[in-house]
């Protein structure tokens, strides 16, 4: 006698079939149920929420802060500057969950904690659990995924899917390592000499997690460590220290810029030969241990085969600015997989979409998005008075926590043509692209220099003009003169 | 249907911009600076609006549009952005896919010290824009 399948979303039809229930997952289906997206199945291979913070970081602690107290309630819009870990909820109970989890040992959770907030947050999401998306094909009316549970047929498909899949460079010998993926506790790496192959987030989280443990430790990858970058980075929380060590020339710490030429197993370890790239020679040195901290892919499946275009050696899927495939309408992304749509690249400055804080809200813009341009269900667009106007972007400019955790990457818009309409938080790629009416929009940005910047796009009969407005040593965007700049602006 | 992904580094290699550089530097280049994908429609920069970068096209082809108006074509081993960063001034034209676009991208606060420290690529640079230069000049007389 089988028991009686009590799962949600048994395989059939459907407008929207959401695939993962990670933060992006989980963000995504929620947004679209609020706004007014109700066919909509939600599938996870998993048997409970929180993706990849099941599982990783795996030495267990976050970079992302989340300040249990702060000058703004939680609950509120204005704390989610404050807490970059929880996904935002329209209500204020679904709102600023992980706080409630953390212990004040630090101000970025750990992993456990992470996960505890997801859960909690799950709970106003039905998933379906333990269905795997297996495969897909197109048919008439949009697609079809076959899962471990049956068909699935959508208009519309959104792939919440993590980055999670490890991927290793075709350098040879360094498939017979393992990846970051498999590393073992640090107590294995007792008394070892490590080589760790990359330079970025796991690398470092490996390199700071074996100090306490590991007898040497090199990090070697063609590209410099760019400091300038790092001392700004959520990285710069917790894992310079194996750099630090390295700049001082202490405790058997190495970063090393080379190209890795191939790693060769022996009885004893391995053999590494390299090349360097920012200076010249060879290296040529042994190690207990080798670790392919070279990051992750997202498992795209058979997407490729339905034409959906990747990028960078085939680890991410290429997207438009509203995280549509380039190539294959209809399906989108969520998640950290949304990185690889990078926005205006303002002064080289990317978006924090691959955190949480950053693709949460990115969710919300895209569960909007569907909802219009496939099942024509019009946003609610608040209407504004002249005298509000300035009041509401300069407030939004100071304080809206999509604006400052998305720089440069998402705009606040207001459309002026005939009455004054809130026109809601877009993607600003999509903002200066569009052929639009009368409107304004206000972005927070690094000016060149790296300064906080807040900006002003206007769009008059068709021409969009880009105004900065002055920084302000405490971030005050809403001083009585940037009141009196944008009033100018839009009259 | 889109070809398979070529390898980054191989990619790379066959651009005349970057035909003096070593292997490894190639990868120092591939792990420095990303790969973007835009739809046919779809701009890379804009007239009149900060941003962008150092585009090198790595697949696919592209329209230079000055006030609406299409004022040149470019494909694999083209680059563009180029002259805003260079002038630090905004662009003075818009780029847009013409087909799915493939590009390696120099982020702007970048594309100097990378320049400085690859002497070859720069030179090899300017023999392009001497080379667009003077059809320029031939054009315009």
């Amino acid at each position: 006698m089988g028991r009686v399948d009590q799962r949600p979303f048994p395989p059939g039809e459907y407008d929207v079939v959401v695939v993962g229930s990670g933060p992006g997952g989980l963000q995504t289906a929620y947004s679209l149920a609020r706004a007014g997206v109700t066919r909509c199945a939600v599938l996870s291979r998993d048997p409970a929420p929180g993706g990849m913070f099941r599982r990783w970081p795996v030495y267990q602690r976050l970079i992302s802060w989340t300040k249990p107290d702060a000058p703004f309630e939680p609950g509120t819009r204005e704390y989610e500057w404050y807490d970059h870990n929880s996904l935002v909820g329209d209500e204020p109970e679904h709102q600023a969950l992980v706080r409630r989890f953390m212990d004040r040992a630090y101000d970025v959770p750990a992993r456990g904690e992470m996960e505890a907030g997801l859960a909690a947050f799950a709970a106003n999401v039905a998933v379906r659990y333990e269905c795997e998306w297996l495969t897909t094909s197109r048919d008439d009316n949009g697609f079809v995924l076959g899962t471990s549970d049956g068909e699935y047929r959508c208009k519309v498909c959104v792939f919440a899917i993590g980055v999670t899949d490890p991927w290793t460079p075709p350098i040879p010998g360094l498939g017979d390592a393992p990846h970051y993926a498999d590393t073992r506790t640090p107590e294995h790496y007792r008394g070892k000499s490590v080589f760790i192959v990359g330079k970025r987030n796991s690398a470092f989280e490996l390199a700071q997690g074996l100090l306490p443990w590991a007898s040497r430790i090199v990090l070697a990858s063609p590209r410099p460590v760019q400091t300038a970058v790092l001392a700004f980075s959520p990285l710069s929380i917790r894992y310079l220290s194996p750099y630090m060590q390295h700049v001082r020339g202490g405790s058997g710490s190495f970063v090393v810029d080379a190209a890795i030429e191939r790693v060769e197993r022996h009885a004893d370890g391995y053999r590494i030969r390299a090349s360097g790239t920012t200076w010249d020679g060879e290296l040529e040195l042994d190690a207990d241990e080798v670790i392919a901290a070279t990051g992750f892919r997202a498992p795209v499946r058979d997407l490729p085969g339905i034409g959906v275009a990747l990028l960078n050696d085939g680890r991410m899927p290429a997207q438009t600015p509203y995280w549509e495939s380039v190539s294959v309408p209809g399906i989108y992304f969520a998640g950290n997989v949304m990185a690889a749509s990078a926005g205006l690249r303002k002064h080289g400055a990317t978006s924090s979409t691959a955190s949480v804080n950053g693709f949460r809200y990115n969710a919300r813009v895209l569960a909007q998005h569907i909802a219009e341009q496939h099942f024509g269900v019009a946003r609610e667009r608040r209407e504004l008075t002249r005298e509000e106007i300035v009041p509401f972007l300069v407030a939004e400019l100071a304080h809206a926590p999509e604006l400052w955790v998305q720089k440069g990457y998402l705009a606040r818009v207001v459309d002026t043509e005939g009455r004054y309409r809130d026109g809601g938080i877009v993607p600003l790629a999509d903002y200066v692209d569009r052929d639009g009416g009368d409107s304004v929009a206000v972005a927070v940005e690094y000016a060149a220099d790296g300064a906080v910047t807040p900006v002003v796009y206007v769009r008059r009969n068709g021409r969009l003009a880009e105004h900065a407005l002055p920084t302000h040593p405490l971030h005050r965007f809403d001083t009585d003169e940037h009141r009196r700049m944008v009033e100018a602006l839009i009259s | 249907m889109e070809a398979p992904a070529d390898n980054y580094v191989d990619a790379l290699s066959r651009l005349a911009l970057f035909a003096d550089l070593t292997h490894p530097q190639l990868e120092q280049v591939a792990h420095s600076f990303d790969e973007e994908v835009f739809a046919a429609g779809q701009r890379v920069i804009r007239q009149d609006v900060t941003g962008g970068g150092f585009y090198v096209i790595l697949e696919g082809e592209a329209h230079v549009v000055i006030d609406g108006t299409e004022r040149a074509r470019l494909m694999r081993g083209d680059f563009f952005g180029e002259i805003s960063l260079l002038t630090e001034a905004r662009p003075t034209a818009d780029v847009i896919a013409a087909t799915m676009l493939r590009c390696l991208i120099i982020p702007d606060t970048e594309l100097k010290p990378f320049l400085l420290k690859q002497p070859t690529v720069m030179y090899r640079m300017l023999q392009i824009e001497a080379r667009r230069l003077r059809a320029a000049n031939a054009w315009d007389g």
